[in-house]
């Protein structure tokens, strides 16, 4: 279960300070496929940032099954990011290494035996359906594929939840549509709670259960996907759905 | 041409082999020292994993010190620290010493370098997923820009290479040494044009073995 509470967070800009996040709630049930969405700008980068503590926020919580990462010791919160694997716009895989040791990454810097090591990563490459790329190195792949080798690393220390940046904002919409595919197969499946911040309204219609539309920092609007984008009720959710987009 | 060889012949063959020891010596130990030196100035950089900007700005600050030295000059001040190391300030391995004082820094420099072409966003990544700070330097900095140390190896070679012929000034031994004796002060022009010759050949040795080595090394290249 993941829930976050009362999120805040600041930077100094050059007129002052700027409100980067401001009270952002949010709570997702097991298995939710949990969408966010907002334009450039609206504060999706640094939830992002903050949900994976490479930025800390200014207050709030965030609790991943039960406890609150802000509160954990460094060396307590390396060993909880395993409960959480992230999937990036731009794969960021080790191009020096091979798909099997980019899966195995997270598994070998958490100290798990070998023989379990390899085991995994050959099923997590099935799970992914590039099973016959092991071997391969990153460059010989194509962007689905890359980004199908980023999932299988996500997963590798079975999280309970994925979170997803933009995971298919540079992918063109046939490999987009097989990528959401494989997300919502992996949720199905394995049970494991998906969160997608995106600007991208077909990939949050095609698999999200719930979303929340992020506008200047703030939810604006949150529900269960059908109903939100159904009947539309703030100006920036209009605006995703295109219906404001008169030129 | 064969009345040159039979003079000089050996003494060359002599004095490659010890411009090519000190130079191979001198590059192990300044990259033994320089790596670690390098990643300490590149991993405390402000906003870098192990962020500390005024302990970089020392670090940064000795090395530009020992950078600015020539090095001719450099050589002649370390001499009791040589003495003391080698117990001798004449010969190949004194010469080696100061080759390493000065070498070191410039690694650091080389290989600060080349892990700063290592994506920003693959160390968050890595830290997302736990990766403690010495993890992040091994498994990914110095994995990721392996290409990029092996060319930056090539230059630093090489100029650790033009530095063991300054230390022919102090009697090293070495081509340099044999350019001074023979071709400076006693004018035979013949012998500076076959230590330039040999000197050029090296340098394009190592340039052309690294060159290969650093593509084979990159697996981007791979299709």
């Amino acid at each position: 279960m993941i829930k976050i509470e009362n999120l805040s967070k600041e930077f100094n800009g050059k007129n002052g300070k700027v409100k980067a996040l401001n009270n952002i709630n949010l709570e997702l049930n097991d298995g939710d496929i949990f969408g966010i969405i907002g334009m450039s700008g609206a504060g999706k980068s640094t939830l992002l940032r903050c949900i994976t503590l490479l930025e800390r926020p200014d207050s709030g919580s965030i609790y991943i099954g039960g406890s609150d990462i802000l509160k954990l010791s460094p060396k307590e919160l390396r060993s909880a990011r395993g409960k959480m694997g992230v999937v990036f716009q731009n794969y960021n895989l080790l191009m020096q290494e091979t798909v099997a040791k980019n899966v195995a990454f997270p598994m070998e810097i958490a100290g798990s035996p070998k023989h379990e090591i390899k085991e995994r990563v050959a099923s997590l490459l099935d799970l992914v359906q590039i099973g016959d790329k092991a071997s391969f190195y990153p460059a010989q792949l194509s962007g689905g594929q890359r980004q199908r080798v980023a999932i299988a690393r996500a997963l590798a220390t079975r999280p309970e939840a994925l979170l997803c940046d933009e995971p298919t904002s540079a992918l063109d919409v046939l490999t987009t549509k097989q990528v959401l595919t494989l997300l919502k197969e992996i949720n199905e499946k394995l049970n494991t709670t998906i969160i997608i911040i995106t600007h991208e309204m077909s990939a949050v219609k095609a698999i999200c259960n719930k979303v929340a539309v992020i506008d200047d920092g703030c939810f604006v609007e949150m529900g269960d996907t059908k109903e939100v984008f159904s009947n539309p009720k703030s100006s920036v959710t209009k605006m995703l759905l295109g219906e404001d987009l008169r030129i | 041409m064969e009345a040159f060889f039979n003079v000089y012949g050996s003494l060359l063959l002599d004095s490659t082999l010890e411009t090519l020891y000190m130079t191979f010596i001198a590059t192990l130990f300044s990259y033994i020292l320089g790596v670690p030196l390098g990643v300490i100035l590149s991993v405390t950089k402000k906003g870098a994993i192990a962020s500390s900007p005024s302990f970089n700005s020392v670090a940064g600050w000795i090395v530009n010190i020992v950078r600015s030295v020539p090095f001719i000059i450099l050589m002649v001040f370390v001499i009791p620290f040589t003495r003391l190391v080698t117990g001798s300030s004449i010969g190949l391995n004194a010469a080696i010493v100061p080759l390493i004082i000065a070498a070191t820094p410039f690694v650091a420099r080389i290989v600060e370098q080349s892990l700063e072409e290592v994506d920003r966003g693959l160390i968050e990544a890595a830290k997302c997923m736990g990766a403690s700070n010495i993890q992040i330097i091994t498994k990914v900095m110095l994995k990721e820009s392996r290409p990029s140390l092996i060319r930056g190896l090539s230059i630093s070679t090489i100029t650790i290479l033009s530095y063991s012929a300054i230390t022919g000034s102090i009697g090293a031994g070495g081509l340099g040494d044999m350019a001074i004796r023979y071709g400076y002060q006693q004018y035979i022009d013949s012998v500076m044009y076959a230590t330039v010759i040999l000197l050029v050949v090296i340098v394009v040795l190592i340039q052309w073995a690294c060159n290969i080595w650093a593509f084979k090394a990159d697996k981007r290249n791979r299709n």
